[in-house]
């Protein structure tokens, strides 16, 4: 935590009798940032967001925005802003007095009013909509009300509970684009749900990971990808082979490792690495598409061993290989990119390879 | 999926003539009503002598009966708003809140409806004997109000339940208090429910005999006046009159209050995702 933090989540525990709902969550928030928490289902996101909102109260720990502690403040007196899994679009009122909602308690007079409800929906393309009800509108136009009703109110802190979740596939990608657009010009600070990694990918500037109430690793998509701090991170976030080794030695950059099926291979420390001393039982992991799969040698400066193509996926974009390699019982994942349409079906069930990978294709986990 | 339905004529005349014998037996006691109103004779035999609408001419000819059908108004209109509010409170606190032993207060509140009324009667009357409170319409007003409560809960949790909670939680959220939230989104929202309610709890005490004849005072209520009529048989046709009148109102107001509920709950807009 630094202090730059912009909202700070301090220690934060909530538990519904004895159940931990939210465990010990500790972490910063910088401001204009798009952060997410991801994690499968009843892992706790929503509960932590809502004591962001203010509709739930840690049982212990403490929240600040913008330097205020605001723990037992009650949601209608926070600098923050909802957008709704359900929209919650008020069914009575038309799209304008939805969007109005919160300026009207603010007395401001009617021009400076309209011109603030105008240009909020001039914002998502929503001009025109005004005397539009909720049950006259899509759910994608319903969704952009929504974010319109909140962001009206200029909130330091935006939060979106699963906003995407109700929409079809097509129409959420195209909402993904435009809510990282909004939130760059607007410059508010989003904390975003979801449960869907390349949602969470391909939007945040800096995700949370969590499970089963604990924040397991907050980092960028890149390195929550590339390097995952542990086995449910790399578990959940894609897909990954994950070998049991045993740390023969190390230096300061690279540790020897024993790995099951692989021998000896090389693999770069991660930053913190106190959990592998020479002698530790740890985890090495290996993306699929970090693997290649080659006849004959391995590709030049890299490692290689033998196995037996299982099952095959043609994926359009990559080909998806199971390869049997000896001492694992369970085979390898390899992805190999689709390259010029006469290397189609290249390798067939059946068929002895070479599996191919570099020092880099290979991350060190802890084991538990 | 099923089967079509199969027409009547198919499963044979038997029920065809069940069911017509049934609805006959349901309605045919309260047309009778009607039926003697206009007859021009004050015995109820057949045949009838004439038809006529003298009973209802007399009926702005007799004071009492007037006094009892306002007394009775006032009565229905104190029940009805006291129940409506009390099952408002009730419903918001049941659907709103987690408590413990949410159960058992609902059935407590439930209760006055499966007491025999008689008992309901005797006991609030003991009551008010002993704290001295003199009868009068108020009592039965209040009698009343006890009996009305279930029915406005029932209607207004149906209500409070059918909408999606986080409608509120979005008011809060954009800066309104708590009331303010009632006045701006809950209370459009069950609007249509709330006039039910009022309606079904006002015929409720409105046609309440039992209750009424325990706590009355020196003020009687129309059925309470109906009633003190048997023993004159003249006097009796313009009650009829007067009696199909209520009929008439009552059916349209249950109607009424029975279509603005349906009409609430379709008011519920699928607010979520794509439809
Ligand atoms: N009011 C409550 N009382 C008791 N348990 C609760 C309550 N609210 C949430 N929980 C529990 O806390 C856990 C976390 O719930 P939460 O809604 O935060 O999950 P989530 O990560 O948002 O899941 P989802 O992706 O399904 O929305 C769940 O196991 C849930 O059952
Ligand atoms: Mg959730």
């Amino acid at each position: 935590m630094s202090a730059g933090d912009y909202i700070r989540i301090e220690n934060i525990t909530k538990r519904f009798g004895s159940f931990h709902a939210v465990d010990n969550a500790d972490f910063g928030i910088k401001q204009g940032e798009f952060f997410s928490l991801l994690g499968p289902s009843g892992c706790g996101k929503t509960t932590l967001l809502r004591m962001i909102a203010g509709f739930e109260f840690p049982t212990e720990g403490e929240i600040y925005i913008d330097g205020q502690p605001v723990t037992g403040v009650p949601a209608n007196k926070r600098p923050t802003n909802m957008v709704f899994q359900s929209y919650a679009i008020f069914p009575h009122l038309d799209v304008y007095d939805n969007v109005a909602y919160g300026l009207r308690k603010l007395r401001l007079d009617k021009a400076e009013l309209d011109r603030r409800v105008k240009e909020a929906l001039a914002m998502i393309r929503m001009d025109g909509f005004e005397t539009r009800k909720a049950d006259q509108m899509s759910g994608g136009q319903r969704q952009r009300v929504a974010l319109a009703r909140a962001l009206v109110n200029r909130p330091k802190v935006l939060l979106l509970d699963e906003p995407l979740g109700a929409l079809d596939k097509k129409l959420r990608e195209q909402m993904q684009f435009e809510l990282r657009s909004l939130q760059q010009n607007v410059g508010i600070t989003f904390i975003f749900v979801t449960h869907d990694q390349e949602e969470a990918l391909s939007l945040s500037d800096r995700i949370a990971v969590m499970q089963k109430g604990k924040v397991m690793q907050i980092a960028t998509p890149r390195e929550l990808y590339e390097s995952p701090t542990t086995r449910e991170v790399a578990d959940f976030i894609g897909t990954i082979n994950l070998l049991n080794g045993t740390v023969k030695s190390k230096d300061d950059k690279v540790a020897v490792v024993e790995a099951q099926g692989l021998g000896l291979v090389n693999v770069p420390l991660p930053a913190d690495h106190a959990f592998a001393p020479a002698g530790a039982e740890i985890l090495v992991g290996a993306r699929p598409e970090k693997l290649d799969v080659v006849r004959g040698a391995p590709h030049p400066g890299e490692k290689g061993i033998k196995g037996d193509i299982g099952a095959c996926a043609y994926l359009g974009d990559r080909n998806h290989y199971q390869v049997t390699i000896a001492g694992r019982a369970e085979p390898l994942q390899v992805a190999t990119e689709q390259g010029d349409r006469s290397t189609l079906a290249s390798f067939m069930p059946g068929e002895q390879v070479t599996i191919s990978w570099g020092d880099n294709s290979l991350v060190l986990l802890p084991r538990t | 999926m099923t089967q079509p339905l199969k027409k009547v004529g198919e499963r044979g005349i038997g029920i065809t003539i069940f069911a017509f014998a049934y609805l006959f037996f349901l309605y045919a006691p309260m047309l009778v009503l009607p039926f003697f109103s206009f007859a021009d004779q004050t015995i109820f035999r057949f045949p009838i002598e004439g038809f006529s609408t003298r009973w209802y001419e007399e009926l702005g000819e007799r004071p009492e009966m007037i006094t009892a059908l306002w007394n009775s108004i006032q009565v229905g209109l104190i029940a009805s708003i006291l129940a409506t509010i009390m099952g408002l409170l009730a419903a918001k606190a049941i659907t709103r809140y987690a408590m413990p032993g949410k159960g058992v207060a609902m059935g407590l509140i439930s209760l006055p409806l499966f007491i025999p009324e008689v008992l309901l009667g005797l006991a609030l009357l003991i009551i008010l004997n002993l704290a001295s409170i003199p009868l009068s319409l108020v009592t039965i007003a209040m009698g009343h109000v006890m009996l009305c409560t279930p029915f406005a809960m029932s209607v207004l949790i149906a209500r409070m339940d059918g909408f999606d909670k986080s409608l509120e939680e979005a008011s809060m959220d954009l800066g309104e208090s708590g009331w303010m939230t009632f006045w701006r989104v809950t209370f459009p929202l069950i609007a249509p429910a709330i006039v039910s309610s009022l309606l079904l709890t006002f015929i409720v005490s409105f046609d309440e005999f039992l209750l009424a004849f325990f706590l009355q005072g020196d003020q009687i209520t129309l059925p309470l006046y109906i009633w003190g009529q048997l023993r004159f048989p003249s006097n009796f046709p313009p009650v009829l009159a007067l009696g199909t009148c209520i009929l008439l109102v009552s059916i349209v107001l249950v109607v009424f209050a029975e279509w603005l509920r349906q009409v609430g709950a379709q008011g519920d807009t699928p607010n979520v995702g794509v439809r």
